[in-house]
């Protein structure tokens, strides 16, 4: 049998689908839209799944996890539907608990959180409560994994024996007599789709626009529809989208005045309303967040990653030198030889070399959004986001692409708005990464000694102001139309789960590492491969005569509106692709001196407005393979992630252009 | 006066919800319906944007989107 986990955002839905399923799960996308979609084996019982709906506060039509949420539930017929809702925020959860049991699915209610309501002296009526909706209610405590087992028995309980809810009727007065009436009208037609008429006529009477169209309505039912909905809209003194909204919360107020008798404030709430003091207190909020992503910078970039990574490229270096004098004392041929070490080593440990920093930066990240502090940042950075058509949400991954744009494009999975994910990754990627701070450090060296803090700071700044520009024509263009509203829950602030912590840093390293190591590996290997032979598949002796060389002559001349139509700097930027620290040793390698020497061979090599040209473009474009391959993965087609490329790289050679074009003029 | 005007920490009581579609069909489903009453509890450092209190939760909304919610003082309790 099939389940479906339904719920509101920061209700533990989350922690309640690891506790059913373990680490057995599968993780991909709704069809056709980025909408994460999880599924899994519930534990105790081997043929049942359940799917992990996405986090949604309605069945409304407005946004992409609106719309799979309803279109699941719809069109997929599950067995049975677990409803999560948070028992400390009763009331706005079951605003959709309701809309749920209008589906006519067999559903059960899971008050989690029901450890903390008691701890605060805080009861809930569960009979009651069960009695009035119609469903049973299982408390539950996710995050402790009380009452989980229980739940799936009494899922898997009214799933078999069909209990659908056994009431449904919520409503009285004006609308109750509109939704009846407008139930009975549609009736034929819901039959034919296939969808219960209960819920058909709530959508319509709430003026669902998606719904009124899949209906396919005469002119003559229309007519009638309309007309009683003003007709009630008169009556109830609210128009027809207001006296759905009122309807239920009135009918939630009731059941929770009989059912709940709440404490007056609970310790979690005034706990986070103190913290919350400081956190986004006016004067400390900013400060306090920029330490802290410092913090985490300093961590994962410097300390605990810098030492993994360490750690990994020894171990990976001493098995290279063991199979490299293994391979040449067995006496194999030498291209094989460099197949295996120079290719496939190099580029196992070009995959491997992520891991580190992936996990713990994602550590990290998981502490912020399972703590609550994530929604905190949003609140503190939205102002600035705003003005590019995103809200605060984005800030966190668009900083954290100063790190490597790897993990911020994974980490924009957080965000609760597709348009906003989409956007989000669009515009990472100009957000200057560190690995390409070598390419900065070797050609301010050898241009610009005195001024080399400057003109790094400059690129830093350009690439953010070349970010909000993007921001802006795709808001005019792509995204346009009115953005997903930024009317975000602020939730109390919560220890994270180890558990959940866990199994997000173990599914984020085997997604990058199964979907990404084809890519990489795939890209490192091609070239490898274009580098070691020349265009009659000899191999080269020096790569200066290889076909990656060949090509990078032959693409030169489209830099030369840049200023730099040298086939050695196209042939570096061609194998920043795979790696951008890669654009500085090719350079060392084509020129024929060390890194060492690098600076002062560049300076014979470019004038100094080309230099500034150069630096513009590795600044830009094209992000690298592993980041072409996140973003593959996060907006569900290759499609999208040529596109970014290819948007990044134009973008790269007309900036590149222009500060080359106005430099000449002055250096 | 509309919710952006609402001075912190007084509570308010909800009398009309305008604005449309997608932003008023959110502000309707998170609660924020006609005789609710709000707080408003903060205003973000850079002046924008708000966190209000209502039914027992914290919810943060823009101020241009405060501005299509219209409220009135609520009475000193008692009086009702």
């Amino acid at each position: 049998m099939v389940f479906a986990l339904a719920g509101n955002q920061n209700c533990g839905k989350t922690t309640l689908f690891n506790q059913l399923t373990g680490s057995n799960q599968h993780v991909g996308n709704f069809p056709g839209v980025t909408v994460e979609r999880k599924e899994g084996v519930i534990r105790s019982s081997n043929q049942d799944t359940v799917v992990d709906l996405p986090g949604i506060y309605s069945l409304s039509p407005y946004t992409s996890e609106e719309i799979v949420t309803r279109d699941f539930l719809l069109k997929r017929h599950p067995d049975g539907i677990i409803n999560i809702i948070d028992a400390t925020n009763i009331q706005r959860n079951l605003y959709l608990s309701m809309q749920l049991i209008e589906l006519n699915i067999p559903m059960v209610i899971a008050l989690n959180m029901m450890d903390e309501v008691r701890a605060n002296g805080g009861t809930i009526k569960l009979k009651a409560l069960a009695e009035e909706l119609g469903v049973p209610v299982v408390p539950i405590s996710a995050s402790k994994n009380e009452g989980v087992s229980e739940l799936i028995s009494t899922a898997l309980q009214v799933a078999r024996e069909r209990h659908t809810p056994k009431r449904m009727d919520f409503c009285s007065g004006a609308v109750h007599r509109a939704i009846h009436s407008v139930a009975h009208l549609v009736e034929d037609h819901a039959e034919r789709l296939g969808i219960p008429s209960r819920f058909v006529a709530t959508r319509l009477v709430e003026g669902d626009e998606p719904m009124l169209e899949s209906l396919a309505l005469s002119d003559n039912e229309k007519d009638m529809l309309e007309h009683t909905v003003t007709e009630m809209e008169r009556e109830a003194a609210l128009d027809r989208k207001a006296a759905m909204a009122d309807m239920r919360y009135t009918f939630i107020e009731k059941l929770c005045a009989d059912c709940v008798v709440a404490c007056h404030e609970s310790r979690e709430h005034a706990r986070s309303v103190k913290i919350d003091k400081v956190l986004t207190g006016k004067y400390l909020a900013i400060p306090v967040f920029l330490t802290i992503m410092l913090l985490i910078f300093w961590l994962t970039f410097g300390v605990i990653g810098g030492f993994l990574s360490d750690l990994l490229s020894m171990g990976i270096d001493g098995l290279t030198d063991i199979v490299s004098q293994g391979l040449t004392a067995y006496g194999i041929n030498p291209v094989v030889h460099s197949l295996i070490i120079d290719g496939v080593f190099a580029g196992v440990g070009s995959v491997l070399s992520f891991i580190p920093t992936i996990v713990v930066l994602f550590f990290f990240l998981s502490l912020l959004e399972d703590s609550g502090y994530m929604a905190r940042v949003a609140f503190v950075m939205d102002k600035l986001l705003r003005k590019i058509g995103l809200s605060g949400r984005s800030f966190v991954p668009m900083l954290i692409g100063f790190g490597c744009s790897v993990p911020a494009i994974m980490a924009s999975r957080t965000l609760s708005s597709e348009r906003d994910r989409k956007m989000t990754i669009l515009l990472t990627p100009f957000m200057s990464c560190s690995a390409k701070l070598p390419i900065y450090g070797v050609f301010t060296m050898a241009f610009f000694p005195k001024y080399r803090a400057l003109v790094m700071i400059c690129l830093y700044v350009g690439g953010m102001i070349v970010g909000v520009l993007c921001g802006l024509l795709l808001k005019k263009t792509a995204f346009k139309g009115k953005p997903v509203p930024f009317v975000m829950e602020l939730p109390n602030y919560r220890l994270p789960s180890p558990k959940s912590v866990a199994l997000l840093l173990w599914d984020k390293a085997k997604d990058f590492l199964t979907r990404a190591f084809t890519i990489i590996f795939v890209a490192t290997i091609a070239i490898w491969f274009f580098q070691t032979f020349d265009t009659r598949f000899n191999v080269v002796e020096n790569s200066a005569d290889s076909m990656l060389a060949a090509f990078g002559q032959w693409i030169s001349p489209v830099f030369a509106p840049l200023g730099f139509a040298d086939w050695r700097a196209s042939t570096a930027l061609i194998t920043g692709f795979s790696a951008k620290e890669a654009v500085v040793s090719t350079l060392a390698v084509l020129t024929g001196t060390s890194t060492a020497e690098l600076p002062n061979a560049l300076a014979g090599m470019f004038p100094p407005a080309a230099a500034v040209s150069f630096l513009t473009f590795t600044l830009l474009y094209t992000p690298c393979v592993a980041a072409v391959a996140a973003v593959k993965r996060e907006m569900g087609g290759a499609k999208y992630a040529a596109f970014v490329a290819a948007f990044q790289t134009g973008i790269a050679w007309f900036v590149g252009m222009l500060v080359y074009q106005i430099a000449r003029l002055f250096i | 006066m509309t919710l952006d005007q609402l001075p912190i920490g007084k509570p308010g009581k909800i009398t009309a919800v305008k604005g449309e579609g997608a932003l008023r069909g959110r502000l309707l489903d998170m609660g924020l319906i006609p005789r609710t009453t709000v707080v408003v509890r903060k205003v973000a450092p850079m002046g924008d944007p708000i966190e209000l209190n209502l039914r027992g939760y914290e919810l943060t909304l823009r101020l241009d989107d405060a501005k299509e919610i219209v409220v009135e003082a609520e009475q000193p309790a008692g009086k009702e």
